[in-house]
Order: C-alpha cells, then sequence, then structure tokens
C-alpha cells in the first residue's frame, strides 16, 4: 500500500468526473432540487418537511456515491482496467481508498451544497451543529460508496448494477425510520431494520439534528464506520488477481 | 545458474480450463532473454489464455509457469512484467496524457517517461485528446504506451498490431526490436502468419498445443517452403 498511489487514484477518479460535466452538475443540482420538492410535497404539513428535510441532507450522498460507484467499477471490470491494475503494483487498498477519497471530496462538497439550499433559501432548521450533518453526510457517502462497490461485482452489465438502487437501497430507506419510526412498523419489518446499515445512519442524523449528542449517536456511528469496513473488506476480496 | 543464463518464460505441463473447456491441454515450452518471440497461431489457439497464465491473471488447473526466475503472477514480478491486453485496457472518459500520467504514479515510473512513450507509439498529436474520442489502433497504441512506462524486463503483448496501418506496424516492430537490444524480452502473438518473420524466434500454437518452437528461417528451411504461411500449414497438417 502506498499514498502515492492512492493519490493518484483519487486524482484519476476525480479528473474522470470532471471530464463529466453533466454528472458534476446532476450530482450537485439534483439533491437540493429534490429537497425543494419535499419542502412543498409537505406544503400542508411543514412540520414532516422540519423533521425529515436535514436528515435527507445526509442520506443524499448515500445514493449517489452508491450509484457513482457501482457504476465505475462495472467499467473498471468490463474495459479492462481492473485486470491491468492487477497485474501493476497497486494493493488493492489504494485502489479502494482512492475511490473513497474522491468520492468523500465529492460527497462533502455535494453535502455542503444541499445543506446551504436547506438550511438556506428553503429555512430548514435543525437543533444540532450543521457541521456534524455534514460529517456524518459524508461518512453516509462513504457508506453508499463500499456497499456500491462490493455489490458491483455481483453486476455484470450496467443495467443491473443500475437496478441495484432500487434492490438495496430503496428498501433502506423505506426500513430506516425516515418515514414511520420503526416501532410503528410491522414487528417483523422492525427487526430486520435492525440489520441494515441505513437504519444506524439515519438514526445517527436523527440524533444530530434533533441535539441529542449522547452514547446513541456514537453508537450509530460506530455502527455505520463498522459497516463501511465490513463492506471494503468484501468489496476487496471481490477485486481478483487471477480469474477464470 | 546465473539469472542470466535462466530463460525468461519457462512453462511446464500448463492445463488451462476456461468454462468448463480444456483451452491448453499440457503446453511446456521456454523462451530466451533479450529476443522478440512471436506467439503465433490462428484465433482459438490459446494465446489469449497462455499469455494471460503467463503474466499471473489466469487461474491455472495445473503445471508450472516460472517468468524471469518466479511463480508468474507472484507480486515481486509486477514492477517486472509489462502486460498489454488485446482489447485497448484505458480510461475512455481521460486524455492520452492523463492515462499515462495515472499508470506512470502506479509504476512509480519518472514523469519524462510520459512525453518519451507518447513518441514511442508515436501519438504527439493526440496527446490531450480523450481516449474515448480516438480511433481503434491509436486506443491500442495508448494501451501499449501505458505497459512501456514502467521500462519492464518482460514485455508481453497481445496482437498489438491488429488494425495498425503497414507504416506503423513496422514501426512498432522497429520499436520491439529495438527493446529486445536493449535487453528487454518481448513476447508478442498474432494471428497474422506474416509477422512471423518480424521475430526472432517462433512458438507456433494450435489447438492448445506447441506445435513447433524455431525461428522463422528454421521454419522454412525445414518444411522446404517460400512462405510462413505455408509453412505453418504443412506443420498443422502434419501434427
Amino acid at each position: 500500500m502506498s499514498a502515492r498511489v492512492t493519490l493518484a487514484t483519487a486524482g484519476r477518479v476525480l479528473r474522470q468526473l470532471r471530464r463529466d460535466r453533466r454528472t458534476i452538475a446532476l450530482v450537485l443540482v439534483v439533491p437540493p432540487v429534490l429537497l425543494a420538492l419535499f419542502k412543498y410535497v409537505f406544503d400542508g404539513q411543514p412540520r414532516t418537511f422540519d423533521r425529515i428535510g436535514p436528515t435527507l441532507v445526509g442520506i443524499f450522498p448515500f445514493v449517489t456515491m452508491f450509484l457513482v460507484t457501482s457504476i465505475a467499477m462495472l467499467r473498471e471490470r468490463t474495459t479492462g482496467t481492473l485486470e491491468r491494475l492487477m497485474s501493476m503494483p497497486l494493493a488493492k487498498l489504494d485502489l479502494l481508498l482512492g475511490y473513497g477519497l474522491a468520492f468523500a471530496l465529492v460527497a462533502a462538497v455535494q453535502a455542503g451544497v444541499t445543506a446551504a439550499v436547506g438550511f438556506g433559501a428553503l429555512g430548514l432548521d435543525t437543533a444540532g451543529p450543521v457541521w456534524l450533518v455534514l460529517v456524518l453526510a459524508v461518512g453516509n457517502a462513504l457508506l453508499g460508496m463500499s456497499l456500491g462497490l462490493f455489490l458491483s461485482a455481483f453486476a455484470r452489465t450496467e443495467f443491473q448494477a443500475v437496478q441495484f438502487m432500487p434492490a438495496f437501497v430503496l428498501p433502506q430507506i423505506f426500513l430506516a425510520g425516515l418515514l414511520v419510526p420503526r416501532e410503528r412498523m410491522a414487528h417483523a419489518l422492525e427487526v430486520l431494520s435492525a440489520f441494515l446499515p441505513l437504519t444506524y445512519a439515519y438514526d445517527a442524523l436523527a440524533k444530530a439534528t434533533s441535539d441529542e449528542l449522547g452514547a446513541r449517536l456514537a453508537f450509530d456511528a460506530a455502527v455505520v464506520g463498522g459497516c463501511i469496513v465490513l463492506a471494503l473488506v468484501l468489496g476487496a476480496t471481490t477485486l481478483r488477481r487471477q480469474t477464470p | 545458474m546465473s539469472a542470466q543464463a535462466e530463460p525468461a518464460i519457462a512453462v511446464e505441463n500448463l492445463r488451462v480450463l476456461r468454462g468448463g473447456k480444456l483451452v491448453l491441454p499440457e503446453i511446456s515450452f521456454q523462451v530466451g532473454r533479450g529476443v522478440v518471440t512471436g506467439l503465433l497461431g490462428p484465433s482459438g489457439s490459446g494465446k489469449t489464455t497462455l499469455i494471460r497464465a503467463l503474466v499471473g491473471v489466469q487461474i491455472v488447473a495445473g503445471g508450472d509457469v516460472k517468468v524471469l526466475g518466479r511463480r508468474a503472477g507472484s507480486s515481486e514480478l509486477r514492477p517486472r512484467v509489462g502486460y498489454v491486453t488485446q482489447a485497448p485496457s484505458v480510461y475512455g472518459d481521460l486524455s492520452v496524457r492523463e492515462n499515462l500520467w495515472y499508470f506512470a504514479r502506479v509504476l512509480d515510473a519518472p514523469r519524462e517517461r510520459i512525453d518519451e512513450v507518447i513518441a514511442t507509439v508515436a501519438l504527439q498529436k493526440q496527446a490531450d485528446q480523450v481516449v474515448g474520442t480516438l480511433s481503434g489502433g491509436e486506443r491500442s497504441r495508448v494501451s501499449l504506451a501505458s505497459a512501456l512506462l514502467g521500462e519492464p524486463e518482460l514485455l508481453v503483448l497481445d496482437e498489438p498490431t491488429v488494425g495498425l496501418d503497414p507504416v506503423l506496424r513496422r514501426d512498432l516492430w522497429d520499436t520491439f526490436h529495438e527493446l529486445a537490444s536493449g535487453g528487454t524480452t518481448l513476447l508478442v502473438s498474432s494471428h497474422v502468419m506474416d509477422e512471423a518473420r518480424r521475430c526472432d524466434e517462433l512458438v507456433l500454437l494450435r489447438d492448445g498445443r506447441v506445435v513447433a518452437m524455431t525461428t522463422p528461417d528454421e521454419l522454412l528451411r525445414q518444411t522446404g517452403k517460400n512462405d510462413l504461411e505455408d509453412a505453418f500449414l504443412a506443420l498443422a497438417e502434419a501434427a
């Protein structure tokens, strides 16, 4: 593992993004627009928007980075660049951390723009510190990235990879407690939700935005951190030096 | 025995299965150091599978593959062996220079190498063009340039001259021989028998078996033919 290769990988990933202006625009514009959409969908129930809105700032990067990473890794596999890299003096961790670094940076900008629009123009309010929402947003981006990286190994085409979004991300959003508190779901779903990483990511955001900066928040953050490491380790096992 | 006297590649009883099919039943051959060896055979004869086994990305069913005195695919070989896949494996959304910059960083090659390899593959005019907008032949030259960056001791090239115009193909073969005279060992695969005459040594492959290990002159003399294509046919029919 080497800092030189990790940084070069991060630089390469960012250069690829930079060449793709439309993707950058979508990554930065879509979350604030969706947030505005939410505001007016809940026009008659402003309290619901006040409850969900601040946490959404931290959830968007999870979804975006899950999708972007799935496709990016699938491309590395199908175009043969992954095979080239695997035959070079590059540690798997260099590749994973390089992607992580690049996408964490993008996620920070994305969450910053969304937060600025949300807490500024849309009049959202949070009882807790905004910086903590941003830190959790970057953490969630890394969670999305590591899950996308791992799951992309099971997609053979971009069509399949895109379908992993509704298959693996939407259920986690439904069950995280964002729409309905978990204890009000069918019991089986409440139990199931305890095994999904986004449940803890959402709970951490809910605690942070209601200024409950206690042990529960620390526990949530630790679970998210553990899931990132676990998904990265599983993801690393899918980067094979040798293939059939 | 000194390291120099050892062959660059020594394959013994290599067996490879791909998709349940025995692509290489049991193959043995050697490649000497500092020469250009051609790996020739028709499409489907197992050239790519064999090359993948040499660079250590192929799961093998049995046998022994030694490259530069080490087991193929060992991490110690990664900086010493350059590999160019048949399909150009470069980033289509980056420019030529950006691709080379990244691979140079991974290989820890000095920055000056980037311009050197761009000149070697004659892509100076396209250096700042996005690879996705280049022609197929230009793209495969970017892939070749990436493998040249690290000045590897062994360069393994899978059909590098397919789809290139004759002038460029001749220039590339000249480059291969220049590299070889500098001490680099090259293994170049091709399905075009005509290219055999440009190699110092030949390994002829058919249906996953080595038909002959020879030189172009020796092959012609042995078969009594004037043309390498005919010589290959004579050998294949005799086998």
